[in-house]
């Protein structure tokens, strides 16, 4: 087996093997019956949804990268969370160099060899460093198992040097997740900090690409929902924000349920504090199902395809 | 079906199969099968003014909390915030809560110590309302937790044995509309002042990352001053399994920020954490119910 059949095989395996029931069953390890959180949902809605995470970083501590994911697994499995997109890996690096990143993706991909029925990974690059993250996106993507592309604050999401790799990814199906963020209506960014405005830019140079706007602005949700809106390839992140009130119920308005995608932005934001802004929400029980899972699903489902897997 | 057969048959379709098993009908309320007590010890009411709320009215607040299983809410007020008749807030708050509380909003008055006379609005929050506690807004009322005033408001509410929460946010200093910010509250002076002032009930809400997932050494300095806290803006994976592993002793209450927050994040903590049931107890109601008695 060389080293490209054996990647595509363990994804395929990944998405059609069952869970390992050491990763499901701690939480009835954690959380006895006869502990009143454990009925918190009584009909254990959440956890038969299977919730999918747009936003994750393997984060919780642990001698090695997969024992961190199993870390991070556990507590998943304590509210619903059945799959999580990961992506870079401590420490987190805002301009990483082409080694630091490459040796990021190396433990996501540590990871994903023990975790591929949880996980899906997403490369990690600093379009900066453009031919190296071309590089990357080949070994990650093209002959590795990851299914899509993270982008943080290298680089603002406008710039000229993105454009091969947005190409590059719609070549390959790959989904890409830019961060943004509106701090101080955009004074207090980081100097390569990008803002949904500027990626609303990215996505129209490359209509029909779907992109994910990660944290749609973070706490100024509503002007980053405001920037996507006319963008129809922005899909919303809900992820990694205060829970305030409101988030959900706009982005469901002004975008439709099926633009909206739960994230967490796990570990250093609580899977509970971002499911519960969905849960909590008002809207209907069928654009819950929606954010929780349906629509990420359908986003991946392109990548996971071009690996060989039958989505249905 | 049993629930590892269930996990198992789930986990291997999940990816790649039809539609998942969610059922269709409405999700219940979180809390509805929770037994015991639930106090939330960070309810507001009133509108904060750059949100819509999911309670426009009193009634609607504890129509939900009601249903999430809580019992007693600890309740201030947004008008106390910014409004400058501090006395008219107190006073509605109280109405409100004794109208629409059906026994559950237990009002918390408001009072600034750089306002004229505010020590009277310390005797009224007790004795004319009957309240148990203040909440207070530093941030946005212009003083520090080491100026004096703050000191003798803190002195004279202990004398009457009210429990004194402070504020140290009320949202993302990040991201607040550009005509009204506010810095977070700096809360290390009150590690020096407490053991000044014997007997003080302090609760801090909205600690978050600045103070429960900061400086370790600020956060236990503050728990041995006898500080307590609420989990509203706690945040991480597993946060309050891992703040009691950070601050062994520390006493922590269920507080939801809400409705400025959704209520479901909250409680879904208590869910995320591996607790034993004497400290999801603690949380739940414990720490709250020991504070007002201390």
């Amino acid at each position: 087996m060389n080293r490209r059949t054996f990647l595509t095989s363990s994804t395929l395996a990944a998405v059609t093997a069952p869970v390992r029931s050491h990763a499901a069953s701690p939480l009835s390890l954690v959380n006895p019956p006869t502990d009143p959180a454990a009925s918190a949902w009584p009909s254990s809605d959440l956890r038969k949804l299977g919730a999918w995470d747009i936003h994750s970083h393997v984060g919780t501590p642990g001698p090695n990268p997969a024992k961190r994911m199993e870390a991070l697994v556990k507590i998943a499995d304590r509210v619903g969370v059945e799959r999580l997109c990961i992506c870079m890996s401590p420490p987190w690096q805002h301009e990483p160099t082409p080694e630091q990143f490459r040796q990021s993706n190396d433990d996501v991909l540590a990871i994903l060899k023990e975790w591929s029925s949880r996980a899906f990974g997403f490369v990690y690059l600093n379009p900066t460093h453009t031919r190296e993250s071309l590089d990357e996106l080949e070994r990650c993507v093209a002959d590795g198992p990851m299914i899509g592309i993270k982008l943080w604050v290298g680089t603002r999401a406008n710039a000229p040097v993105l454009d091969p790799i947005v190409k590059r990814a719609a070549e390959l199906k790959a989904l890409i997740l830019q961060h943004t963020w509106i701090k101080q209506r955009g004074k207090g960014n980081l100097p390569h900090e990008s803002t949904p405005m500027e990626l609303a830019e990215l996505s129209g140079r490359h209509p029909g690409v779907p992109i994910v706007c990660g944290h749609t602005g973070g706490g100024d949700w509503a002007l980053g929902i405001r920037a996507i809106r006319t963008r129809p390839d922005l899909y919303a992140d809900l992820g990694g924000g205060d829970p305030v009130y409101g988030e959900v119920e706009m982005a469901v308005r002004e975008l439709g349920a099926h633009r909206v995608l739960y994230g967490s932005d796990v570990s250093g934001r609580s899977f509970a504090s971002q499911l519960g802004r969905v849960v909590g929400a008002d809207i209907s029980e069928a654009d819950k199902r929606l954010i929780l899972r349906d629509n990420l699903r359908g986003l991946l489902l392109p990548a996971l395809r071009r690996k060989g897997i039958t989505a249905e | 079906m049993k629930r590892r057969t269930f996990l198992t048959a789930a986990a291997s379709v999940t990816a790649v199969s039809g539609p998942s098993p969610l059922s269709a009908q409405p999700a219940p309320a979180i809390g509805t099968l929770i037994n015991g007590s639930l106090i939330d010890t960070n309810v507001s009411l009133s509108q904060w003014p750059i949100r819509h709320s999911w309670a426009p009215t009193p009634a609607a607040l504890v129509e939900r909390l009601k249903r999430h299983g809580v019992t007693s809410a600890w309740t201030g007020s947004f008008e106390g915030v910014l409004h400058t008749d501090m006395s008219g807030a107190n006073a509605r708050l109280a109405e409100s809560c004794r109208k629409d509380g059906v026994g559950i909003l237990i009002p918390m008055g408001t009072v600034n110590p750089t306002f004229p006379d505010w020590e009277d609005d310390v005797r009224r929050c007790h004795e004319v309302h009957g309240m148990r506690g203040l909440r207070l807004f530093p941030n946005y009322h212009g003083y520090a937790l080491d100026d004096p005033q703050f000191a003798q408001l803190l002195a004279a509410a202990t004398r009457r044995r009210l429990v004194v929460q402070i504020m140290l946010s009320i949202e993302d200093d990040r991201s607040q509309n550009p005509m009204l910010t506010a810095l977070p509250v700096q809360a290390g002076p009150l590690v020096e002042l407490m053991p000044k002032i014997t007997g003080a009930r302090v609760m801090l809400l909205n600690g978050g990352s600045r103070v429960l997932g900061g400086n370790v050494s600020l956060l236990q300095g503050l728990v041995a001053a006898g500080v307590t806290f609420d989990i509203a803006t706690l945040e991480g994976v597993a946060g309050i399994e891992n703040l009691l592993r950070r601050a062994p002793g520390v006493r922590t209450t269920f507080g939801s920020h809400s409705p400025y927050f959704y209520f479901e994040s909250a409680l879904l903590k208590l869910q995320e954490s591996a607790l034993s049931q004497a400290d999801l107890e603690a949380v739940r109601s414990g720490n709250a119910r020991n504070l007002l008695r201390s």
